[in-house]
């Protein structure tokens, strides 16, 4: 019973870094309607860059709100530079982009920092287990860290006034136009902010599955199930979806499937949620007149 | 017959709010604007009227640079032409789209945030209260989702949301379309009173001639993408074979 509850509580943690990739897809895919498939290897990129920060001397947590502005502006970069040009361009345009991403990304982390797994450090106490053994001190962080990020990205949309911009240009830009909102930047920002949070995802999971360019392949894989289980369309979705895959992953890998086939549960969830509820549990489901 | 030209000399002088120049407009390679001039006085109300596929929408969207055009468009003498729409907006041109242009998604209370988005004076909360006191149905439904609003109170929230943005001309796309008559009657009853106590200049597109005639100091015709006809709403009111052949009432 009790290696149950602690299956169960580390699935939440990791299911916090699901939850927040999941959260920068959804971001994007609600403005732009695609998914960014480099949404990791960017991730992975940034936390490149955290572990060279820290390296060099940088206390983790300086290290850590200067990666997210990195970050920040090397997505509002992307989108400037690579995306702009595809807007009119039909869906593959942009696969393609994405799929490219995705390769420099990795390619470039690997050049630069080298395949070697390196360790990346924590800031929290790891000698004891907290919550009655449960949960190693920097699961506990993480989560910790995670809700923060997840509570100010929802504040942020909700209460000020870019967020709302934000949220508007993604429901329907012709009207945000016509309020004066400018579109193409909150699309930027949008990537930017995708890209922060994704940045502080993967120094948050580093530390579990150790840094290599290759880190958040799978993640990005689970994310997505927690993002399609939850429902695309639905923010909040996605996080509960995310938690929910967290959890469903470290239970099944302990009892059912194990860990040599953990990943596979993250497609079977995609294909089940595809084939029984395409929507996901709290999406909307898109209708379009004809 | 008089012509755009001459219209402008009906005017009362001084700088129009807009003043459009040889306006061509195409969707794609279909051309629908051939080359049209109006105005719209300071504080003054412009009917543009015409039947379906005439071109009124287009020419909305023309000042917005929603739609690819030519020609010159002047707000209060500035050339706002070929600039980007949100920017045009910023000039002070609020345009009311047909379809209304609602965030479905987001509550009444979004909506009119979003339509004071891009100012940053104190006036904003002012503003707000005097758009209940024209729409009380809105300070109602202030917590609602815009989705739930009825047609005639989505109208009323995207003329509120338009008002909010302080415009200098406000272009209101067929602001009657598909509501019943008697909201259609206080909706433009407060269009009245939004163009003197607001002094904001209107572009008005109608189907309903009658109606946009009765509130509008000036009119223009349209056809196929070409002004017919021009001058004071009145004369046009008067003229019987305009109104038989044009306006069918």
């Amino acid at each position: 019973m009790d290696g149950f509850i602690h299956q169960i509580f580390s699935g939440i943690a990791t299911g916090g870094i699901y939850a927040s990739v999941a959260l920068a897809l959804v971001m994007i895919y609600q403005s732009t309607h695609h998914v960014n498939f480099a949404q990791g290897e960017m991730a992975t990129f940034s936390t490149f860059i955290a572990y060279t920060l820290i390296q060099a001397g940088v206390p983790y947590w300086v290290a850590l709100v200067a990666t997210f502005a990195i970050s920040f502006a090397m997505g509002v970069a992307i989108e400037r530079i690579f995306l702009r040009p595809m807007a009119n361009a039909p869906e593959l345009s942009s696969v393609g982009v994405f799929i490219g991403l995705l390769l420099i990304y990795t390619s470039i982390s690997g050049w630069i920092f080298g395949y070697t797994i390196k360790t990346f450090p924590t800031p929290f106490d790891t000698g004891h287990p907290m919550l009655g053994g449960f949960v190693s001190g920097h699961e506990l962080g993480a989560t910790a860290v995670t809700l923060v990020v997840l509570l100010s990205v929802y504040a942020f949309f909700r209460f000020t006034r870019l967020g709302l911009a934000m949220r508007a240009a993604a429901y329907n830009p012709v009207s945000s136009r016509l309020v004066g909102v400018r579109v193409g930047w909150m699309l930027a920002l949008g990537w930017g902010l995708a890209a922060g949070i994704g940045a502080i995802a993967g120094c948050m999971v580093a530390p579990i599955v150790f840094l290599d360019p290759n880190m958040m392949a799978g993640i990005l894989l689970y994310s997505f199930a927690g993002a399609l289980l939850g429902g695309i369309t639905n923010p909040l979705g996605a996080v509960l979806g995310g938690f929910a895959v967290g959890v469903i992953e470290n239970i099944g890998g302990a009892y059912i499937v194990g860990t040599e086939l953990k990943l596979t549960m993250a497609l079977v969830i995609i294909v089940a949620v595809l084939t029984v509820k395409p929507s996901g549990l709290l999406g909307k489901t898109v209708q379009s007149r004809v | 017959m008089t012509t755009a030209t001459d219209a402008r000399i009906l005017g009362g002088g001084g700088t129009p709010t807009l003043e459009a120049k040889d306006l061509h407009a195409a969707y794609g390679l279909i051309r629908v604007l051939h080359g049209i001039s109006f105005v719209v006085d300071d504080g003054g109300i412009t009917a543009l009227l015409g039947a379906n596929g005439a071109g009124k929408t287009t020419t909305l969207r023309a000042v917005c640079n929603m739609v690819r055009t030519e020609g010159q468009i002047l707000l209060k003498g500035e050339r706002i032409d070929g600039r980007a729409t949100e920017e045009i907006v910023r000039q002070g041109v609020a345009h009311v789209p047909d379809g209304r242009g609602t965030f479905l998604e987001l509550t009444v209370e979004e909506n009119m945030r979003l339509g004071s988005y891009t100012r940053y004076d104190k006036d904003v909360e002012g503003d707000r209260e005097r758009m209940f006191g024209y729409f009380p149905k809105l300070k109602e439904r202030y917590r609602q989702q815009a989705g739930t609003l009825s047609g005639g109170e989505q109208q009323m929230l995207a003329i509120a949301r338009a008002l909010l943005l302080r415009p200098k001309l406000l272009l209101l796309d067929e602001p009657s379309f598909g509501l019943a008559p008697l909201i259609v009657k206080g909706i433009f009853e407060i269009m009245q009173r939004i163009n003197v106590e607001e002094k904001v200049a209107i572009l008005l597109v109608e189907q309903n001639a009658s109606l946009a005639l009765k509130i509008a100091d000036r009119a223009y015709l349209l056809e196929t993408g070409r002004i017919v006809f021009s001058g004071p709403a009145a004369e046009i009111r008067q003229d019987e074979s305009i109104r038989r052949s044009y306006l069918g009432y």
